[in-house]
């Protein structure tokens, strides 16, 4: 409300309404309910005097057009420029907005067959990227000199030095948590020592690899998603393909590249600090020396678990990363969909890996265990 | 005279160790179309922003309808900020809404108005920028450049601003577009009796809509006059920039004559 103006009122009079003061969105937001009453109680041959409004706006004129019905009324006092605004208010065309459909049979129908056919489209189009990237391997063996050298290594740098400390510490705490639960156990049978054989095995064979998978697929699927999908709303990679540079050689590659190198890495560093804190945690509970544990590792856990890991690690670092890419590049042009695919890129990146995990237990099922 | 719309004084700002502003003053009476003028990088849209609130400048007073900008409660800050309404420059739309939702959001916030008078409401604005009732279904991706622009247009009309601030309202628009967007912001400028603040690099626009032309050069603002006298001004600035452009669309003239 501009200052020196009243506020909107109105005031029966008999049959007569007297409408003075500010009658614009903000004035009469304060005294809504009593004016929404007032008018909503006015007889339908009232006399209507607006002389004394100072100022209308379109939601004043709403709501007055409304009170007499949507027609004008027989006996009007009114300013010629109110009037004028009012008139713009009766001239606006009365056909509903669109109504938004409701959710059917027929809808519930077409929104099963949209899914399925989504599904299809996206695998589609993952194997696509997935050619796309082979035939940028066979290009690069061709060319090994436009390998991009740099921004694969800036990814080792971004996914895998960055994410040491999370990944040290969740692994640290996991080996802890994991030993003294076991401990526990083994303390009533009497088996002590096999708490060398359990960690050992489950941590470099199966927990390892798949801690550091979930955390990079949340930490780093995550941002490749977000990133490719915010360079295809600004239109960056519509400016890289116009420059006839290949988005898949150096947007999609390198991440993947980067991911299959680093991801071993990460495994090898997480098992080995889950290692550390699993063998802290048996010395305090069970008294077994850190030297001792660290010397019968390798005894009771034959080495062939270690390359499992190291291969699970570089497969799930691939998984992740094609997934991640291949969510990014399907991002449309609005927020909506940037989350939508960021959340979908993490899902489907945790549960794939989790998949594969089970078919390499499988596949590995005789290959490093003693029996 | 009334107290200005907008009050600016001794505004200063600075970017790391790059003073943009420098002692900025300026008053824009109610009811005037100012043009803010200035090269690229002059700080035009840092100014607008400061106007808006989005910025704090380091130093200087802002006043809005007579209040300064940052004073008072919450609410009161609040209220002050629902009395204009903001044109961005590329339209800033909510892309996970479409364009009646758009217009409609700012009505819904504020819980004065009910769902039918929403309504109708929406349909009003979408006839003020000349746009169709079945526009409202589409999202803003759809939307061509013109239409994103009549669009945030009739969201940013949408809680009967008294002010209204235009970043670049005719950038990317084609001529014949650009001077039917025009001819609107003058008529709800005229109908409204709204009091409008706009940037613009576009001579055809300036002229067309600008009672008034504040140039902001050499960090501050050099002159608050109408065309005919910024015109006749003798600054550097004022010399390349509509000179310039004089010689140029004269120098394409000839060429088709």
């Amino acid at each position: 409300m501009a200052p020196g103006i009243a506020a909107a009122s109105i005031r029966a009079v008999g049959t007569r309404l007297e409408l003075a003061g500010d009658w614009s969105l903000n004035s009469l937001s304060r005294d809504i309910d009593r004016i929404r009453r007032t008018l909503a109680s006015a007889p339908a041959d009232a006399e209507w005097d607006l002389s004394a409004v100072v100022r209308l706006d379109s939601f004043g004129a709403i709501l007055v057009w409304r009170a007499w019905g949507e027609r004008w009324p027989g006996t009007l006092e009114l300013q010629p420029e109110h009037r004028r605004i009012i008139e713009r208010t009766a001239a606006t065309p009365a056909d509903a907005l669109p109504k938004p459909a409701l959710f059917g049979p027929r809808a519930a129908l077409t929104s099963l067959g949209n899914s399925l056919l989504g599904f299809i489209d996206h695998a589609l189009h993952f194997i696509a990227l997935l050619g796309q990237l082979f035939l940028d391997c066979l290009h690069l063996l061709r060319h090994p000199r436009q390998f991009p050298l740099a921004e694969v290594s800036a990814s080792v740098y971004k996914v895998g030095v960055k994410a040491m400390p999370v990944a040290a510490m969740v692994g640290f705490l996991i080996g802890v948590v994991l030993s003294y639960l076991s401990s526990l156990q083994l303390k009533t049978f009497g088996a002590d020592l096999f708490i060398i054989n359990i960690l050992g095995l489950g941590i470099i064979r199966e927990l390892g690899p798949v801690l550091v998978s979930v955390l990079v697929a949340g930490r780093s699927g995550s941002a490749m998603t977000a990133q490719l999908g915010v360079m295809r709303v600004t239109e960056e990679i519509d400016a890289l393909a116009a420059m006839g540079i290949s988005r898949s050689q150096r947007l999609v590659l390198p991440k993947v590249v980067a991911l299959m190198f680093a991801m071993p890495l990460l495994v090898l560093w997480t098992s080995s600090v889950a290692l550390l804190g699993g063998a802290v945690s048996a010395w305090v509970e069970l008294g077994i020396a850190p030297v001792f544990f660290l010397e019968t590792l390798p005894r009771v856990v034959p080495i062939a678990n270690l390359y499992i890991g190291l291969v699970k690690g570089a497969v799930f670092g691939l998984l992740i990363a094609l997934v991640a890419c291949h969510f990014g590049l399907r991002v449309q042009p609005n927020t909506e969909s940037l989350s939508a695919s960021t959340t979908a890129s993490v899902v489907s990146a945790i549960t794939i890996v989790i998949l594969a995990d089970a078919a390499f237990a499988i596949a590995t099922r005789t290959v490093g265990v003693v029996s | 005279m009334s107290t200005p719309v907008i009050e600016l004084q001794g505004i200063r700002t600075r970017f790391r160790d790059q003073l943009i502003h420098d002692g900025v003053d300026l008053a824009v009476p109610a009811g005037e179309i100012v043009a803010l003028v200035g090269g690229s990088g002059s700080g035009k849209t840092t100014l607008m922003r400061h106007i808006i609130g989005l910025t704090l400048p380091d130093a200087g007073r802002i006043s809005l309808f007579g209040e300064p900008l940052h004073a008072g409660l919450l609410a009161e800050r609040m209220a002050r900020r629902r009395r204009f309404g903001v044109l961005f420059q590329h339209g800033a739309l909510f892309s996970a809404f479409n364009v009646g939702e758009n217009i409609a959001f700012p009505l819904r916030e504020q819980g004065v108005a009910t769902e039918d008078e929403i309504a109708a409401l929406v349909r009003l604005k979408l006839s003020m920028v000349e746009m169709e009732p079945a526009h409202a279904a589409l999202m803003p991706a759809e939307l061509s450049g013109g239409m994103v622009k009549r669009a945030a247009l009739a969201r940013a009309l949408a809680l009967e601003p008294e002010l209204l601030l235009l970043d670049e309202p005719t950038a990317g628009l084609d001529p014949d577009r650009s001077a039917a967007f025009i001819e609107l912001i003058r008529t709800l400028h005229r109908q409204l009796h709204l009091t409008v603040i706009l940037i613009t690099h576009d001579l055809d626009t300036l002229a067309a809509l600008a009672t008034r032309v504040a140039i902001l050069a050499d960090k501050r603002i050099v002159s608050h006059d109408t065309l005919e006298r910024t015109l006749a001004l003798d600054h550097p600035f004022v010399q390349r920039f509509f000179h310039g452009q004089h010689r140029r669309a004269a120098a394409i003239a000839g060429e088709g004559g």
